[in-house]
């Protein structure tokens, strides 16, 4: 089927090529599924950085293309993981792919409903609602302690095989893959998003709100679509983190957490999807590194290494690090040619 | 005659200060007209109210004989009223393809699919072309609009308020801050909008009201001064006191 227009191809070509995929990506998600078995004694840490990597790419979502600031994103993690281990602690859902949507589920419940006091407000008033929000949830979690484990958590969570054929095992193995296969399905969704039209009415949105709702864009319904639908991710992420660890405590809902993942999208950069997963793994690999060399100061390497991002700026560093990749590319670019 | 755009006693105060005060307009459909008025007039209020980025305090407002006073200022557009901005209101991070494709996307109702790819629709496409030919930014159809220049983004403004077709289209002071050198393509452009779409004109440039307008308002402190066809404002003595007063020539 063509869409060409008939007098400019390229008004519909353009943009179809840009939703193609390039080469870094293949090699990134290569590189990615090459970790299983590159690194089989590494499989916790690199779990960590799959479920991570969703979770940011969540935030990503909203900060990144729709401009929504949030500094409460842990309150939708805190709720899918709760959700999944209650889940699974009572054999309500036992099948972890089924938990694991019924998980995101309850936190896009949570996101839409507490959407409509996001859209409210500005940077200020949002940053002050998510907070608000993510607090109150810790809070309520930390009350009902017969139900969530109080500060103990939610303890004994006994995972049952991922479609009762794939039975987590003790190294981890069977986690990274799930955790793996999760990110890049959803990663896929949100790609497709983001290259739609109502992925580009979002950059509209971040660009210009009021130019927007004057070319006929429902702001606030845009809004409250793409913050119920992080909502989902960052309830997936944390339902991935529930089901890996056995294990969801108040944790879950911290500010740190919400904190670190700004951290995250700020390092790997907003608006192409890959600032996430990128922000994701070379934020455990700081952690880890700084914390095996002083493992009480590795916060202050952290902040240490954000300052010094942006005293570089990333733009800059984005090209130090494209400088191998971009020489290859360009080797074979010319011997391809006639 | 029949009315595209009508306002009855429309009241907006900020606190004390009463910005419009029983403002009762009449656009014929098809006119050029023309709002004008010294700064500080109100001009842009009476914008804002008739978009609905500002809610009035009283009065009604009427398009094409449906009340749309209460109506959210996307469902305005989609029922034919447009605008343009005096200061450039753009997306400086797209480019003119996105900025108009988006526009088309809305009014066909394509604009919330999330499935399916920009691009992937020959309608859609077949418009957005249209449309960036008639404005002269095929050329430019790529860049990022924040790396285009003044005139091109000035017609950009006007070729993206196109794009939602309106019935009704306000311009709010389209040849503001233009360059003599790419002034022609700004007037050239509003000179052949379709006939069938009605023109409210918001102007300082005194040249441009009189070349263009078929009827013209005087706005003076938020309320109508004067109405009528272009040579009886211009005779109106009233309008020599506001504009004299102000220095500047009918």
């Amino acid at each position: 089927m063509s869409a060409d227009s008939t007098t400019h191809p390229e008004v519909g070509t353009v943009p179809m090529a840009g939703a193609q995929w390039r080469w870094p990506e293949v090699a990134f998600w290569l590189c990615a599924a090459g970790c299983i078995l590159l690194f089989p004694n590494r499989y916790l840490i690199l779990t960590e950085i799959a479920w991570l990597a969703l979770f940011a790419l969540s935030l990503d979502l909203i900060l990144g293309y729709a401009g929504i600031v949030s500094l409460g994103h842990a309150a939708f993690f805190g709720v899918g993981g709760y959700c999944a281990g209650l889940l699974a602690l009572h054999g309500i859902v036992k099948e972890p792919v089924l938990a694991l949507l019924v998980a995101g589920g309850a936190a896009m419940l949570l996101g839409f409903v507490t959407s409509f006091l996001v859209i409210r407000g500005v940077d200020l008033t949002r940053l002050m609602v998510t907070l608000g929000i993510a607090l109150l949830l810790r809070e309520l979690a930390n009350k009902f302690s017969n139900i969530t484990g109080g500060s103990d958590g939610l303890q004994g969570i006994e995972m049952q095989p991922i479609l009762g054929m794939f039975a987590f095992d003790i190294f981890g193995k069977t986690g990274f893959i799930y955790c793996l296969i999760v990110l890049f399905v959803m990663f896929l969704l949100a790609r497709r998003i983001v290259n739609s039209p109502f992925g580009l009415s979002l950059r509209a949105i971040r660009n210009n709100p009021l130019r927007a709702s004057a070319i006929g864009i429902p702001v606030n319904r845009r809004l409250i679509a793409v913050y119920t639908l992080a909502a989902f991710y960052a309830g997936v992420a944390g339902a991935l983190s529930t089901q890996t660890t056995a294990l969801a405590s108040l944790d879950g809902f911290a500010f740190d957490r919400s904190a670190d993942l700004l951290l995250v999208l700020i390092i790997g950069g907003t608006g192409y999807l890959y600032g996430g997963l990128i922000g994701a793994v070379a934020f455990k690999l700081m952690q880890e590194f700084f914390s095996t060399i002083t493992p009480q100061f590795w916060q202050f390497w952290i902040g240490a290494v954000l300052v010094i991002i942006v005293l570089i700026g990333r733009e800059r560093l984005h090209r130090w690090a494209m400088l191998v990749p971009r020489m290859i590319s360009a080797k074979f670019a010319r011997s391809a040619a006639p | 005659m029949t009315i595209a755009l009508e306002t009855t006693n429309l009241q907006k105060s900020f606190g004390g200060l009463r910005v419009t005060r029983d403002l009762s307009l009449k656009v014929a459909a098809g006119a050029r007209h023309a709002l004008i008025g010294p700064n500080g007039a109100g001009k842009t209020t009476v914008i804002n109210l008739l978009t609905g980025v500002l809610k009035p305090n009283s009065g009604r407002i009427i398009l094409e004989g449906t009340d749309i006073t209460d109506l959210p200022v996307h469902k305005r557009v989609l029922r034919g009223l447009s605008r343009t901005f005096q200061i450039n209101q753009l997306y400086p991070d797209l480019t003119p393809r996105e900025t108009v494709g988006l526009a088309v996307s809305e009014r066909l109702g394509h604009g919330g699919d999330w499935w399916r790819l920009m691009g992937s629709r020959r309608d859609v496409n077949d418009e957005i072309a249209e449309n960036l030919a008639r404005f002269h930014l095929l050329d430019v159809m790529n860049e990022r609009t924040a790396t285009l220049p003044y005139g091109k983004q000035r017609l950009l403004e006007i070729a993206v308020a196109i794009a939602t077709k309106p019935r009704v289209l306000l311009l709010d002071e389209p040849a503001a801050g233009v360059p003599e050198s790419e002034r022609h393509d700004i007037l050239a452009a509003v000179a052949s909008l379709p006939r069938d779409v009605t023109v409210l004109l918001i102007e300082h440039d005194m040249d441009l009201v009189f070349s263009f307008a078929d009827r013209i308002s005087v706005l003076v402190n938020g309320a109508m001064l004067v109405e009528g066809a272009p040579d009886e404002v211009a005779r109106d003595p009233q309008v020599k006191a506001v504009y004299l007063g102000e220095g500047a020539d009918v």
